[in-house]
């Protein structure tokens, strides 16, 4: 119960929406959906450059590349640009071996017209840097381009002479725990190394002129399940291999390792002889953790993705099933069918299958069963598992289905892994019963007063009035379609006073009936004992609830005692939280406010006044007779006396400048020099009428 | 009695006059100059007085300037005056480069003060 200031009024269907695509959400970490048109219209905004051409040969492929699984015909558009640059790379013989492998996949893709003597010429300089002893990606650039060419045109030798001896120095970097090393100087191994490490393996089983010898082939493949059991598991039970940063190789994330190494595995699987006995279980999570990314956002997410998933499919190993419905909420009121469809992780069909559903039981009680073993009808135009009538026991409320796969064919379970049982959120919605709604406001001692028939699913609204000596009683009961109890996520009285102070009160229930009584007599301090006029607010919602609703049921109006001094103030009005970013409130700043001056004229006159005196004193000094006789008439003491003038004048003048505009430092500085000047010329014309007026006395 | 008074006044100014006037004429000036410093200084006050002393550092400074300027004088009055045996064997031209010296310091500090 809480007391708040009106916060807008947060509209019910919001609350809904979201606690219900929360729930779809949560759902959508166990179905997975396959690889579906949102995947392709996606791949068309990503992977198809903008202005034209690819950045680099290894975009193009893995553009091309996806659009090839994904069946999008977008070739024509970008090829003769991608061409040029293939046949270019293919023609250099500075061209990197990455940037030679990856024109001929693209090349392998988009068919350009390249030279026989070209393919001959790289082909000797690949197997050439083979016999070389390099590290992992060199030899697995160098094999992997051997085995395109030898796809690409079968007139050029790509036998390797030497291949045991090169299945061994790859061999050589393996380790104990089934994954390799980048080469032979490095002591961490890494799962990205291992996927690069069996393709290259693979390659050099297809390319050997003699055939490998079996037991070293077996010993890979113990490799192989060795590597698996290393396989990580994450918190929606899929699995995926991480790498651990490796020292100075770039590192990966867990998406590009795992498609590393299914690629490896796959591309193995498919050159040697007799099964890989992978667990169905592993390529499933694989495939779950795969689809689990959603519809990544950058264009190697993508292709590792999808170029991953392909593999899976390409019967080398079991080939992962995904269960998944188009819809998880199943709503009671419209009747619908619950759809299960069962396709791969393309979306391609899958075999002959039957869907059961093993049981459902509520989520929140695991032991009620509702369902148990039924099967799901096959639709064939649809290509969907139907689940016709849900029997009457499934009530409104969030349930768990666990599905089953079931394949006709015996045989077929060595190809396809089904994963077992398979659990599934299911929301089964409907419309709520609300009846029996009154309102009252009941006397101190329990008697009805006023009691009033509210019909909730109308508009109407009541008007009731109160003091603190009575109580306001809401009930109402809450029925499922199957007449059970309903207990909603939300049920709240709200009542909200003219100043817009609002409280809150949770409705509880017992049995059917849904009753919340207000004592105001203990409310009055929670009420900060404000007097007048109440909205009263009835909430009920429910994410599994068809008809929530959010209404004004009328308004109360109570008469409540004065506030003693000591209660409570209301909390002051909430802050909109959205003026947080709204322009903040002018800041004024305070200054103390100017002195009054003076009138002008005022000042002036005693300006003028100013120099009545020094009139006077020039006055007095002519009727004094003064006189410049003393003036020293021979030239060098008159001009020391002009220049002892002249330098006191000057310092006069710098003063009045200090005053106006200079500052004290260079005031100073002037000063001295000035003052030098000044001593100088002064000590000369003083010493010199000091000499005149002894030689005047002394005469 | 009033007009004897009045009578009697007026002799004694006209005796101080009379002794006034064997003043030396360099000692005259130098009464005459502190006399302007003094109206000067007075007739700040006067508008002081009136407009009030915001900004008071402006009239300080003012006042001061002719006060100080007033003191000097008198100063050198009392060093250049022949009559004052104390100061016989100081030079009146010394007496002078005391005050333009003393008067160049005086008037540095009330230009930096007057704001």
């Amino acid at each position: 119960m809480a007391a708040v200031r009106a916060p807008p009024p947060f509209p019910l269907f919001l609350v809904l929406a979201l606690s219900i695509s929360a729930a779809i959400a949560a759902a959508a970490t166990t179905v997975l959906q396959p690889i579906s048109d949102h995947h392709r219209s996606a791949a068309l905004n990503l992977l198809v450059p903008s202005h034209g051409s690819f950045h680099s040969l290894q975009d193009a492929y893995e553009a091309h590349r996806v659009f090839e699984i994904l069946g999008i015909e977008e070739k024509q558009r970008v090829s003769t640009d991608t061409c040029k640059e293939v046949l270019e790379n293919l023609r250099s013989s500075s061209s990197s071996l990455k940037d030679l492998f990856y024109a001929l996949k693209v090349n392998g893709i988009l068919k350009c017209k390249v030279n026989g003597e070209v393919f001959k010429g790289i082909a000797s300089r690949l197997k050439a840097s083979i016999s070389d002893p390099s590290p992992l990606p060199d030899l697995y650039y160098s094999i992997g381009s051997l085995v395109l060419i030898k796809g690409q045109d079968s007139n050029v030798d790509v036998l390797l002479a030497d291949a045991t001896g090169t299945f061994q120095s790859i061999k050589a970097l393996s380790q104990s725990d089934g994954k390799w090393r980048y080469s032979s100087n490095k002591t961490e191994s890494s799962a990205y190394a291992t996927g690069l490490a069996l393709e290259a393996l693979a390659g050099v089983i297809s390319l050997a002129s003699s055939e490998i010898d079996q037991s070293k082939v077996n010993t890979v493949k113990s490799d192989i399940l060795k590597l698996f059991d290393s396989i990580e598991k994450n918190d929606d039970g899929n699995f995926y291999f991480h790498e651990e940063s490796v020292g100075g190789h770039e590192h990966q994330d867990s998406l590009s390792t795992t498609s590393s190494v299914v690629r490896g595995v796959t591309a193995f699987a498919a050159e040697v002889s007799g099964e890989i006995n992978l667990p169905g279980d592993k390529t499933l999570g694989l495939a779950n953790f795969l689809l689990g990314t959603g519809i990544p956002g950058n264009a190697k997410d993508f292709f590792n993705q999808v170029e991953s998933l392909a593999f899976l499919e390409s019967k080398r190993v079991t080939i992962p099933l995904i269960l998944s419905l188009p819809e998880t909420v199943y709503s009671l009121t419209k009747k619908g069918q619950l759809k299960v469809r069962v396709s791969t992780a393309l979306g391609s069909a899958a075999p002959p299958l039957i869907v059961k559903l093993v049981r459902a039981f509520s989520s929140g009680a695991k032991d009620s069963t509702i369902i148990e073993s039924k099967e799901l009808q096959y639709d064939k135009r649809s290509g969907l598992h139907v689940l016709d009538a849900f029997t009457n026991n499934v009530d409104v409320g969030s349930y768990v289905f666990v599905f089953e796969i079931v394949l006709h064919d015996s045989r077929s379970e060595q190809v396809y892994a089904t994963g077992g049982q398979i659990h599934v959120p299911i929301y089964v919605t409907g419309n709520i019963e609300v009846s029996n709604a009154e309102i009252g406001v009941l006397g101190d001692l329990g008697s009805a007063e006023t009691k009033k028939t509210l019909d909730l699913a109308g508009n109407g609204i009541v008007s009731l009035s109160a003091n603190h000596l009575q109580k306001l009683r809401l009930s109402f009961q809450l029925t499922t379609p199957h007449g059970h109890v309903f207990k909603p996520h939300q049920a709240i009285f709200k009542l909200r006073h003219e100043t817009k102070v609002e409280h809150m009160f949770v409705i509880g229930n017992v049995g059917k009936k849904f009753e919340i009584t207000l004592d105001f007599l203990g409310l009055v301090e929670k009420l900060f004992y404000l007097s007048g006029k109440y909205d009263i607010e009835l909430t009920v919602g429910d994410a599994a609830m068809e008809n929530s609703f959010i209404r004004l049921l009328g308004h109360v109006k109570l008469d409540l005692p004065e506030a003693p001094e000591k209660a409570a103030q209301p909390p002051p009005p909430p802050v909109d939280p959205y003026s947080r970013y709204g322009p903040k409130a002018e800041i004024t700043h305070l200054f103390r406010a100017p002195e009054k001056r003076p009138p002008q004229n005022l000042s002036i006159t005693f300006l003028a006044l100013i120099l009545l005196p020094f009139l006077g004193f020039l006055i007095g000094l002519l009727r004094l007779g003064v006189n410049l006789k003393n003036f020293p008439s021979s030239t060098v003491p008159a001009t020391f006396a002009m220049l002892f003038q002249l330098s006191i004048g000057a310092v006069l003048l710098l003063y009045v400048l200090f005053w106006l505009k200079l500052d004290l430092f260079t005031t100073l500085k002037t000063v001295g020099f000035l003052g030098a000047l000044l001593m100088f010329s002064g000590h000369r014309i003083l010493s010199y009428l000091a000499s005149t007026s002894t030689k005047l006395k002394s005469a | 009695m009033a007009r004897s008074t009045s009578k009697d006044a007026q002799d004694l100014f006209r005796a101080l006059w009379s002794a006034y006037s064997a003043t030396p004429t360099n000692l005259k000036i130098i009464d005459l100059y502190v006399m302007y410093a003094v109206f000067t200084a007075l007739i700040q006050v006067v508008y002081m007085a009136m407009v009030g002393s915001f900004p008071f550092n402006s009239f300080l400074s003012g006042v001061l300037s002719c006060v100080g300027t007033a003191v000097l004088a008198v100063c050198l009055r009392i060093q250049v005056n022949k009559e004052n045996k104390e100061f016989k064997d100081l030079a009146p031209e010394r007496a002078f480069a005391d005050f333009v010296l003393c008067n160049l310091v005086l008037h540095l500090v009330i230009m930096n003060f007057l704001g």
